[in-house]
């Protein structure tokens, strides 16, 4: 049983930029989210060819735990036991629109398996498994607004009953043109306190 | 014959979202799956998707699919044999 759990590092995705620990690590003037989002995975080396087949929520989780955890666990023979505890507003909304439009006229009916496959928000947790070769817990859920302390909750239960020796948490959202992700790794490793209040302070961080 | 394959590998590139390859990186002959573009599951879908909206091709036997998506030559070959569109 773990006593002391930290958050080890924290990613930021919003408003055309990405930050690591709250040091911006790319910007752009770009504020269209395919052209920003693609290229700050260029400029941040993903090197992944799928990348650019996910829908926008998944490229969105994608990049941010990437960071991550190429930052946190580049060389760890423990990746595969890093939890996912993720959560929006939006669900999988935009690309149901998509799904919706595409199935919406009758006389033209060819629903894109490509789309349809990312109707769930989930699956951008399943990206960064496949990527990560993560074989651990992950849960997806859905508030009206960040919730701190539900993900404080769901982290501290995983990593105190031995669920997974790292967790990665946070709250990922996209719809219409509104983007934000907030993740972070919590760990035995780290200075700040694992506590709903500084999950919070963190979050808000510009 | 060649019009319909440079249409192909148009088409594939644009719906499989494959990003950085061009028409030139796609030999004729290359395997789709696999070694060759490394298209997956979801790719055979959009490809299948692809005969029937574009050339009114619908393929009914999966194992026909394996057979017909092997290389850019195969399924012109296989399109202009049995396109109705």
């Amino acid at each position: 049983m773990k006593q002391n759990v930290y958050i080890q590092s924290y990613c930021h995705i919003k408003n055309h930029s990405v930050s690591l620990n709250g040091n911006t690590v790319f910007y752009s003037d770009d504020t269209e989210f395919p052209s920003f989002i693609k290229s700050a995975a260029i400029h941040l080396e993903t090197n992944y060819p799928k990348f650019y087949k996910m829908d926008n929520l998944s490229k969105l989780a994608f990049l941010a735990a990437d960071i991550l955890l190429k930052e946190n666990n580049p060389y760890s023979d423990k990746t595969d036991n890093i939890a996912i505890v993720l959560s929006n507003k939006s669900s999988s909304l935009d690309t149901d629109r998509k799904h919706q439009i595409s199935i919406s006229d009758k006389e033209n009916y060819y629903p894109s398996p490509s789309i349809f496959v990312y109707t769930l928000p989930n699956i951008c947790m399943g990206e960064i498994s496949i990527k990560h070769q993560l074989h651990s817990e992950n849960t997806f859920l859905i508030f009206d607004k960040f919730n701190a302390k539900h993900l404080h909750i769901n982290a501290e239960f995983l990593l105190k009953n031995n669920k997974a020796d790292e967790v990665l948490c946070g709250w990922v959202d996209f719809d219409d043109k509104n983007y934000e992700a907030f993740l972070y790794l919590v760990s035995e490793n780290g200075n700040i306190a694992h506590l709903p209040e500084e999950i919070e302070h963190l979050y808000h961080i510009k | 014959m060649t019009e319909l394959k440079t249409e192909l590998k148009e088409k594939i590139i644009e719906i499989l979202n494959l990003e950085d390859i061009s028409i030139s990186d796609i030999d004729d002959n290359d395997a789709l799956f696999g070694d060759g573009l490394g298209l997956d599951s979801i790719d055979a879908l959009e490809l299948i998707v692809m005969l029937d909206k574009d050339f009114g091709i619908q393929l009914t036997d999966p194992k026909e699919g394996k057979e017909i998506f092997k290389s850019i030559s195969v399924l012109a070959a296989y399109i202009d044999a049995h396109r109705s569109k």
